[in-house]
């Protein structure tokens, strides 16, 4: 294969070193240093896909960043990628890359039909057509247009890669190497400021790559090289390429994207393939400079029509030429530098100027290098289809409002140069209000409001020395504020060509007769007759004319698009640019891959994950687990075949029976200790506090200000100022911040102190009738009689040397007690109690079984306690003291809560005794009444109740306390069910509470 | 994401933070008479103030102090922290 397009020479590529790689399944070879544009431009392949509406071929338009087009679909290691920017992606050795948006291929696309029926595809098409009839849209109109439409394919594989996040703090953060960012990067860190410069391309230099200026008796790029090896040494300077600063955030944090492995045929190991970078800078100097604006006319889509910067870059950079017969087409100076680039490299081409007479030292130049220049003259049309063949010229009024008569001349190539738009997107995220610099037509960044400063061409300064010079002392400037060093740096002598003015053109009008497709947003296929259409229909802001002709909305965030857009709405509309403004800008700047913004934290990396000390006992018996917040519990534990249904029946019916141990050590814990302990529990604790002997442990409830229950749970007296609170698992962190907020802020004066405990303490619940006799046999030396340790009752043990607090505490409703040891014990413990029990018949139970015995046995959990329902509701109104005042008290006054009629906890049965009721159903009073059915009540919680053998539940039912005997119907639309049931009291075991205190 | 200073720590970023709400409601004594207007505007009123306003923060994933925060609500800026022991000046 022979690059035909590639120079003899010249190019910072590396000539020895041959890269091969696949486009479209073929192979092809480049150099290392290509990007993949420039290897497939070498190799003289212009069609690179097809474009979002209309199917229309696509070439390449810039070489960075602002590429509108060449986006690929990328295969490397095994995985693909989409939406990748040819012109950004680097070469590497087996690089294989294929078109998107083509069907069945590139060069032969089904969807192009599109392109001839664009006249039925006008601006809002797809908002006008497919809205009737409304249930052809999920079957017919989606599916096809997703077929139709989108750019790549996103892989359903799990993504192997590594992406790492890293947070940093620095005083200047610099975002661009170009002329502005190495200068003041090197100001900046002369003063021994903590420099981070960021360059978003995989060189370092930005326009000095290929400008042709002299500094300090050096070529640009030899000056940049120079700069960049000096801050390369200095210790406090950061200087990273292929890292692209994207964000700009609140209180100067930004964040940048590092690319370390997409350049590479595959991701050392050990190394992530990006970095995400979270960086709060002390100041922040943007250079991010500017992108060439393309100017409008006929056919301007068609592939081979590209900037004309783009065009000398891909000379100087990559030594490859764009076309062997280019047509230059400028309204200021800097299609002349792209021709001469040309010239200079055998090449002739033909320049349009659409300035009448201009003069300059430039043009002069390219005048005595003999190239052919038309003034006045404009390119109408390029002819051509998956290429440019020729252009349709003409001469231009100078009012630039009539065409004279139209030639065609041959062309490979155009080369457009609109003039330059500054790069303000970092500034007007940071909240900089813009403002319009009419001689450059364009916006440029006006008041900061964050600590942010834009230099040289991305604040419109477009000559070297004045950016040069202005980016010297604003980085010694800013750095000396904070290291207050004052170092000069000695401004460098600066040679470069002057420049006229530009013509203030950019778009060609239409030759009568002719209807060509103007594109001003190449990306997503809109042209201008889209916004004549928009503005016709009546859309005046410009944010709304972005969203109906979706100019701008593509990935490339109209980089190459806005202003010629807002040039055209102020046309029409007969404003000025400036009151018709332009669009919001945010971030990111340039796509941002997933894995990068979710970094480390995958699978089960994304959040920490708890394990009880007991868990490698649970994982040797067959624990099934369940995800309880961040905690693993076990929910059974499985024996034989076994199901979830069966197992959990066998745990819950032999704590009934004989006796079962639990692992309660999720449950939140606190340890509250100071003379004012007592006097904060009663302030929180609906119930009372004051009196609550050493040795004792008490239920409370806690409520919101708003009379809502927060949580519950027992507390234990372990001395005089001592106490030891439990909470539930989902609430321990919310309770603890509770408490702090009213000691730091309400009650400061309440001599307390509070600290979490949960992971100290290993815990386990020993329940059943046969539990008493497990704990005489764990604790000889302790008194555990009914009298020795009664219900509610706490003491000390030893466990075989172990220290352990014994709680006579039940949930479960059975004889119970709550073992709790240092968590380093807490697996010994299990062991022991284990082993003790076995003679009792002792089974280890799970969450499920937990749930059976609590639900049977009417106690409330987190499905009732659920945000919604005050003490009443849960029955648990018997707690609330009437002599004391409690956080959220004076709210159970209100009017609302205080109803007669108001929802109450009850049981619920199935007539049948067999159909289990599905959680979250709704209790109607008549199953065939009309909808909306009025609604009574919703199932809470349901079990299979093991003491009396048939399916019980628990719900919060209107009117619960008038309701107990009555009938009424389950209904769950969703499981298509309806139940016949009847109303029972919630308490449906041992109403009494006769068993926890036997 | 917020910078905020916390009068014990220094300047930390905003995840090590949980926003708390209005801190100049204060909470009605315990046990003393309130009327329902009164008790309603502790509990739910609140003003969605743009501008300056003083609000709680906790420091939960560092040292779990309250502190009041002054911050413009349209903004971010913040212009004054102070401890929880320490009283606003509107």
């Amino acid at each position: 294969m022979t690059q035909n397009f590639r120079l003899e020479s010249g190019g910072l590529i590396n000539r020895s070193k041959k890269i091969s790689f696949k486009f479209n399944g073929k192979n092809y070879f480049g150099y290392e240093g290509d990007t993949l544009a420039s290897a497939l431009i070498a190799n003289g392949v212009h069609l690179i896909g097809r474009s979002f509406k209309y199917h229309r071929p696509r070439g390449f338009f810039g070489a960075g960043v602002d590429e509108p087009y060449a986006i690929v679909q990328l295969y490397r290691n095994g995985e693909t990628e989409p939406n990748i920017k040819a012109t950004e992606q680097e070469l590497f050795e087996g690089l294989e890359a294929k078109s998107v948006n083509c069907w069945p291929s590139v060069n032969f696309d089904v969807g192009a039909i599109n392109n001839f029926l664009k006249i039925f595809l006008p601006a809002g098409f797809y908002y006008k057509t497919f809205m009737w009839p409304k249930s052809f849209w999920y079957k017919i109109y989606e599916p096809f247009i997703r077929k139709a439409a989108g750019l790549g394919t996103a892989s359903i594989k799990h993504d192997k890669e590594r992406y790492e996040h890293k947070y940093e703090y620095c005083d200047l953060l610099i975002t661009g190497s170009g002329p502005s960012g190495l200068a003041s990067a090197y100001s900046a860190a002369k003063n021994g400021a903590k420099v981070i410069l960021a360059e978003d391309k995989s060189r370092f230099g930005g326009t000095l790559l290929t400008s042709d200026v002299n500094i300090g008796n050096q070529s640009g790029k030899e000056w940049a090289d120079s700069i960049v090896s000096e801050l390369k040494e200095m210790s406090n300077v950061t200087i990273k390429n292929r890292s692209q600063v994207f964000g700009y955030y609140d209180h100067n944090m930004l964040v940048m994207s590092e690319r370390i492995s997409d350049h590479l045929p595959k991701t050392k190991k050990y190394h992530p393939k990006q970095k995400l970078w979270y960086i709060r800078a002390k100041e922040v100097l943007i250079s991010s400079g500017s992108i060439e604006r393309p100017i409008v006319f006929g056919n301007n889509d068609t592939p081979g029509v590209m900037l004309s910067s783009a065009a000398k870059e891909y000379m100087k950079v990559y030594g490859v030429l764009v076309g062997k017969k280019p047509l230059v087409f400028t309204n200021n100076d800097s299609g002349y530098e792209t021709a001469i680039e040309f010239k200079k490299n055998g090449i002739n081409p033909i320049i349009l100027d659409t300035r009448k007479e201009p003069r300059s030292e430039i043009i002069d130049e390219a005048k005595n290098m003999n190239i052919n220049i038309k003034n006045s003259y404009v390119v109408v049309a390029a002819q051509g289809y998956k290429k440019v063949k020729s252009a349709d010229i003409a001469k231009i009024s100078d009012d630039k409002e009539k065409l004279g008569s139209i030639e065609n001349i041959d062309c490979d190539c155009i080369c457009v140069s609109g003039f330059w738009t500054p790069t303000i997107h970092l500034a007007s995220q940071s909240g900089n209000k813009t403002k319009f610099k009419e001689e450059i037509d364009a916006f440029v960044p006006g008041i900061s409001k964050q600590n942010e400063k834009t230099l040289g061409a991305a604040n419109g300064i477009f000559t070297l020395e004045e950016t040069l010079k202005d980016s010297f002392e604003q980085g010694n400037r800013l750095s000396k504020k904070i290291t207050n060093n004052d170092n000069k740096v000695s401004f460098p002598n600066v040679v470069e060509k002057k420049s006229a003015v530009h013509d203030k053109f950019w778009c060609v009008p239409l030759p009568k007769g002719k209807n060509y497709k103007r594109f001003l947003d190449f990306q997503n296929d809109v042209a201008v007759s889209d916004i004549e259409i928009a503005l016709k229909e009546g859309y005046r802001s410009i944010e709304h004319v972005k969203r109906y002709t979706t100019l701008g909305m593509a990935t490339d965030q109209g980089k190459t698009s806005n202003l010629n857009g807002l040039q055209l709405v102020s046309k029409i509309e007969n404003k000025v640019v400036p009151a018709v403004g332009h669009t919001t800008f945010r971030p990111p700047y340039t796509p941002v891959s997933i894995g990068a913004i979710v970094g480390r934290e995958v699978g089960k990396h994304s959040k920490p994950t708890r394990k009880s000390p007991m868990h490698s006992w649970h994982e040797k018996n067959n624990a099934v687990f369940v995800d309880a917040g961040v905690w693993l519990r076990p929910r059974y534990y499985k024996r034989g075949d076994e199901n979830l249904f069966e197992a959990s029946k066998r745990e819950a019916k032999n704590v009934r029976t004989n006796v079962g141990v639990c692992d309660v050590t999720t449950l939140g814990k606190i340890d509250i200790k100071g003379p004012d302990a007592a006097e904060l529990l009663n302030r929180v604790y609906t119930n009372a506090w004051l009196k609550l002997p050493v040795g004792k442990a008490r239920y409370g409830v806690m409520l919101r200000e708003d009379g809502i229950v927060m949580d519950d749970g027992t507390t234990t007296r372990i001395s005089e100022n001592h106490y030891h609170m439990t909470t539930t698992t989902a609430q321990a962190a919310n309770v603890l911040s509770h408490l702090e907020y009213y000691l730091q802020l309400v009650w400061p004066e309440l001599n307390v102190n509070v600290v979490s405990t949960t992971e100290q303490w290993a815990g386990a619940a020993i329940a059943g009738p046969k539990s008493r006799d497990v704990l005489k046999k764990l604790f000889p030396k302790s008194d555990v009689t009914n009298e020795g340790l009664p219900f509610m009752g706490y003491i000390e043990g030893d466990l075989f040397g172990v220290k352990a607090k014994i709680f006579r505490i039940s949930f479960s409703g059975e004889l119970a007690y709550e073992v709790n040891v240092e968590s380093d014990y807490g697996y010994y413990m299990w062991e022991k109690i284990i082993e003790i029990g076995e003679e009792f018949g002792i089974q280890p139970y799970g969450t499920e079984a937990l749930s059976t015995l609590r639900i049977e046995m009417g106690h409330v959990a987190g499905s009732e306690l659920d945000g919604r329902t005050i003490p009443y509701d849960n029955s648990l109104e018997g707690l609330l003291s009437k002599k004391k005042d409690f956080i959220g008290k004076r709210s159970l006054t209100r009017k609302a809560f205080a109803a007669e009629d108001r929802q109450k906890i009850v049981g619920v049965v199935p007539l049948d005794k067999k159909t289990s009721i599905p959680e979250g159903s709704h209790l109607v009073k008549d199953s065939n009444a009309p909808l909306p059915n009025p609604k009574l009540g919703y199932i809470s919680a349901s079990c299979w109740s093991v003491e009396h053998d048939n399916p019980f539940s628990l719900a919060i039912l209107k009117d619960g306390k008038n309701m107990i005997g009555k009938k009424l119907f389950v209904m769950s639309p969703l499981k298509n069910k309806v139940i016949p049931v009847e109303i029972v009291s919630s308490h449906y075991v041992d109403p009494k509470g006769e068993r926890v205190r036997s | 994401m917020l910078y905020i200073k916390c009068p014990h720590c220094g300047m930390r970023s905003q995840n090590e933070f949980s926003y708390g709400g209005d801190a100049t409601i204060k909470r009605p004594e315990l046990g003393k008479e309130i009327s329902d207007q009164d008790w309603d505007n502790f509990v739910y009123n609140r003003k969605s103030l743009r501008g300056k306003h003083w609000e709680l923060w906790q420091h939960i994933s560092g040292c779990r102090q309250w502190i009041k925060v002054e911050r413009d609500t349209a903004t971010h800026e913040i212009f004054n922290t102070l401890k929880a022991n320490e009283e606003i000046s509107l």
